[in-house]
C-alpha cells in the first residue's frame, strides 16, 4: 500500500507539468490559435524560472519569470499570426525552434548552477492520514494551484461572460467581430494567458521538480501538452485528468521495473505514448464528441472586415 | 630548349615538390584536432569529462595544438555529416566521444585518408580508425565498496540508460563491490533508455527510493539522480565527474574518468608521426583514467581505508574485480573459483550477476 501511496504522490507531481501547459494551451485553442511553440516557450521558460531562482533564491519569483517569459513568447507570436496573419503552424514551430536554441544559448553559465535546498511542503494534519496523507498530501503547492487553475478554468469557459466571448470568438470570429467583439485583443490576451501557463510548467519543471538547469530538458513535454489538449476534447477537467493518466503511465513503467515485472523496459518506455494514441483512437471514434467540442476555427487565420 | 634549361625545370619542380612538406615542418602549423560530443559540455557528466581532457590537451602542447569540438551530436546519420565536415575543416585527429558513433565513423574513417579518428567506447577498428574505452566498472565497484556500507535497507537502486554491455558491467561491478563487504545486498535496476534526460532519470530514480532503495547509482550522463536522492534524504554518487556540488547531503563519492592520459598520449603521438591505426586501449585505474573521489565525510574512516585498499590493489594490478567464484542471477557459475576474466569476456557480458533483480531488457 506505501507503494501505491508513493506512486501515486509521483503520478500527481508528475502529472502538474503536463497539467498547467496543456491547460494554457486549451486556453488559447479555445478561442481559435494554436500555439506550437509550447516545447520552446517552456524551455525558456525553465531556464528564466532556474536562472532567477539561482540569483534571487525566491521560488516565487522563479515562477513569475517564467510565466512572464512565457507570456512574452506568446505575445511574439501572436503578433506574427493574429495581426500578420502568418501560418500558425508554421510560425509556431519557427517559436519552437527557437526558444530550443535559445535557452541554450541564454542558459549556458547556469549549466552547472545548483539551488538550495528548499524544504518540504506538507498540508498540516491532513499529511498524517495514512495513504491519502502521502499519496495526497505532501505535494508542493503547484500541483493544487494547478487543480484550483483547472477548475478556475472550467468555470471561467462556461460560466462567465467573457468565457462566452473566448468561446465566441474561437468558433466564429467574424460573427464575434461582426457583434462588436475585438477579436484580436481577445485572441491575444488568450495567447499570453496560455503562454504564461506553459511558462510556469516549464519553471515548475526547472526549480522545483527537477532542480537544475539543461539545455533541452523539457524533453518532448510540450508536444505531449498539445497532444493533450485534443485528447481532453478541450475540456479543462479531462485535460487535468489526461496529464494524471500520463503522469500514472509514466511513473508506473519505473515502478513496475523496479518491482522487478518481467516486461521489457523499452516497452516501457513506450507505454505513455501507446496510452496517448489509445486514448485518441477512443475519443476519435464518435466523430460528433470531437466536431461539437473543437473550436471550429482553430488554426484559421482571420481578416476583419473581409 | 636545350638540355640547361631543361635541367634548371626540373630542379624547380623537385624543389616546389620537396617544398611544403619542408615549409611546413619549419613553420609547425598546428595539429587541429576535432571532437564530437553525445551530450551538451554542461551535462555535468559524461561529456563535461571528455571536453575536460580536451582542455587538458590545449594545456599540455599549447601553440602546437588547435582543438574544435561540435555538441550535442546526436547517434544517427546526423553524425556521419558532422565527422565530414570535421574532416573538411582541416582537422587531422578526430575524437568521437560516444558508442553510437560506431557506424558513422566507420563510413567516415575510409574515405579520410591521412586523418587519425579515435573512436570512445566502440569495438570496430581499421587503418586509421581505433578505439579506447575507460574501466568505468572499477569506479563503479568502489562505488559499490561505499554503498553496500552506507546502506540501511541493503537495498541498491541503479538508474541505468541502455542495456548494452559496458552499462550491464557497471551494474554487476556495483553490486560485486558492495557484495564484497556486505552479502545481503540486492540491486534494483530501472533503464530509461537514453543517455540523456534529467525528467526521467529524475522519475526512475523516484521510483527507485520509492521501492526501498537508500543508495542510490547511475548509469546516465546528468546530475538528477544525486539530487533526487538529495530530495528524498537518500545517498547517491556522482558518476564521470565530480558531482558533489549538486547534492551535497546525498553525494557520498564520484566514479569519474579522466580522459586526459589517453587524450595527450594520442596527440603527442600524432604530433610525432607515430600514431598508428587499428588497435584498443582499455584504460582503468592503473592508468590514472578512473578514480573515485571527493569521498563524503559521512563515510566512516574504515569503510575509506577499505576503498583505498581496493584502489591500491587495482593499481598494482594484484586486485581482479571479476574473478570467480562469481554466479549469474539464476546462481549459474559463470566463473569458477580463482579464474579471472579476460577483456573478451568483460565486452560480451550481456547478464545480471546474482543479487540483482529483474531482467536484462533484451527486446526479445
Amino acid at each position: 500500500m506505501d507503494s501505491l501511496a508513493l506512486l501515486l504522490a509521483a503520478t500527481f507531481n508528475s502529472g502538474t507539468i503536463l497539467a498547467l501547459a496543456a491547460l494554457g494551451l486549451l486556453i488559447n485553442e479555445r478561442a481559435g490559435v494554436i500555439n506550437l511553440g509550447a516545447e520552446g516557450t517552456m524551455l525558456v521558460a525553465a531556464m528564466a524560472g532556474f536562472a532567477t531562482a539561482n540569483v534571487t533564491g525566491s521560488d516565487v519569483l522563479a515562477f513569475g519569470a517564467g510565466a512572464a517569459v512565457g507570456a512574452v513568447m506568446a505575445c511574439a507570436l501572436g503578433f506574427l499570426v493574429i495581426w500578420l496573419n502568418a501560418n500558425q503552424v508554421a510560425a509556431g514551430l519557427a517559436l519552437s525552434l527557437f526558444g530550443t536554441g535559445f535557452s541554450a544559448f541564454v542558459g549556458i553559465n547556469f549549466a552547472q548552477a545548483k539551488l538550495p535546498e528548499r524544504p518540504h511542503f506538507a498540508v498540516p494534519y491532513l499529511s498524517d492520514i495514512p495513504f491519502v496523507g502521502p499519496a495526497l498530501f505532501k505535494q508542493h503547492p503547484m500541483v493544487y494551484l494547478a487543480v484550483l487553475l483547472t477548475i478556475g478554468t472550467a468555470w471561467f469557459l462556461y460560466r462567465s461572460r467573457s468565457g462566452l466571448v473566448l468561446r465566441a470568438i474561437g468558433e466564429s470570429p467574424e460573427s464575434a467581430h461582426a457583434l462588436g467583439y475585438p477579436v484580436r485583443r481577445v485572441r491575444l490576451a488568450a495567447m499570453m494567458v496560455g503562454g504564461a501557463l506553459c511558462g510556469l510548467a516549464g519553471a515548475y519543471l526547472s526549480v522545483i521538480y527537477t532542480p537544475l538547469w539543461v539545455e533541452g530538458m523539457v524533453a518532448g513535454k510540450g508536444w505531449i501538452a498539445l497532444a493533450l489538449t485534443t485528447f481532453a476534447t478541450w475540456r479543462p477537467a479531462r485535460v487535468l485528468l489526461g496529464a494524471y493518466l500520463f503522469g500514472f503511465v509514466t511513473m508506473l513503467q519505473f515502478h513496475l521495473q523496479g518491482m522487478g515485472v518481467q516486461i521489457p523496459s523499452q516497452f516501457l518506455s513506450m507505454t505513455p505514448y501507446l496510452a496517448t494514441i489509445l486514448v485518441l483512437l477512443l475519443i476519435s471514434r464518435n466523430a460528433n464528441f470531437i466536431r461539437v467540442n473543437r473550436p471550429a476555427s482553430l488554426g484559421q487565420p482571420f481578416y476583419p472586415g473581409s | 630548349m636545350t638540355k640547361r634549361v631543361w635541367l634548371k625545370l626540373a630542379v624547380v619542380a623537385a624543389a616546389a615538390a620537396v617544398q611544403p612538406a619542408w615549409a611546413a615542418d619549419a613553420a609547425k602549423e598546428p595539429l587541429k584536432i576535432g571532437f564530437a560530443y553525445v551530450g551538451p559540455v554542461g551535462d555535468g557528466g559524461w561529456t563535461y569529462a571528455h571536453d575536460n581532457a580536451r582542455k587538458a590537451v590545449e594545456k599540455e602542447f599549447g601553440t602546437k595544438v588547435v582543438t574544435t569540438f561540435v555538441e550535442k551530436v546526436p547517434e544517427s546519420a546526423d553524425a556521419e555529416r558532422v565527422f565530414r565536415d570535421l574532416v573538411s575543416q582541416g582537422n587531422k585527429l578526430i575524437f568521437g566521444t560516444t558508442f553510437g558513433y560506431m557506424g558513422p565513423m566507420g563510413k567516415v574513417a575510409p574515405t579520410a585518408k591521412g586523418v587519425m579518428f579515435e573512436h570512445a567506447t566502440g569495438y570496430k577498428q581499421s587503418a586509421n580508425l581505433r578505439t579506447y574505452d575507460s574501466r568505468t566498472y572499477e569506479g563503479a565497484y568502489m562505488a559499490g565498496v561505499i554503498a553496500g556500507k552506507m546502506t540501511k535497507t541493503n537495498t541498491l537502486g541503479v538508474v541505468g540508460s541502455i542495456p548494452i554491455p559496458e552499462v550491464l558491467r557497471n551494474i554487476n561491478s556495483f553490486t560485486l563491490g558492495a557484495q564484497s563487504v556486505n552479502p545481503k545486498i540486492t540491486t534494483k535496476v530501472v533503464w530509461v533508455n537514453e543517455w540523456f534526460n534529467p525528467p526521467k532519470e529524475t522519475d526512475a530514480a523516484q521510483s527507485l527510493i520509492n521501492g526501498g532503495a537508500d543508495v542510490l547509482m547511475q548509469n546516465t550522463d546528468s546530475s538528477a539522480v544525486l539530487q533526487t536522492a538529495e530530495k528524498n534524504g537518500k545517498y547517491a554518487f556522482g558518476w564521470d565527474s565530480d558531482m558533489t556540488a549538486y547534492g551535497p547531503k546525498a553525494h557520498l563519492a564520484s566514479a569519474v574518468i579522466n580522459w586526459g592520459p589517453y587524450y595527450i598520449k594520442a596527440t603527442r603521438e600524432a604530433l610525432d608521426g607515430k600514431w598508428k591505426g587499428g588497435g584498443h586501449s582499455w584504460w582503468g585505474v592503473k592508468e590514472g583514467a578512473i578514480d573515485i573521489v571527493s569521498i563524503s565525510d559521512k563515510v566512516p574512516a574504515d569503510v575509506k581505508a577499505q576503498v583505498a585498499k581496493v584502489k591500491a590493489g587495482l593499481k598494482d594490478g594484484s586486485l581482479a574485480i571479476w574473478k570467480g567464484p562469481i554466479q549469474a542471477q539464476d546462481g549459474k557459475e559463470i566463473l569458477k573459483a580463482g579464474a579471472v576474466a579476460d577483456d573478451k569476456f568483460m565486452s560480451g557480458i550481456n547478464f545480471y550477476v546474482k543479487g540483482v533483480e529483474g531482467k536484462v531488457p533484451t527486446g526479445k
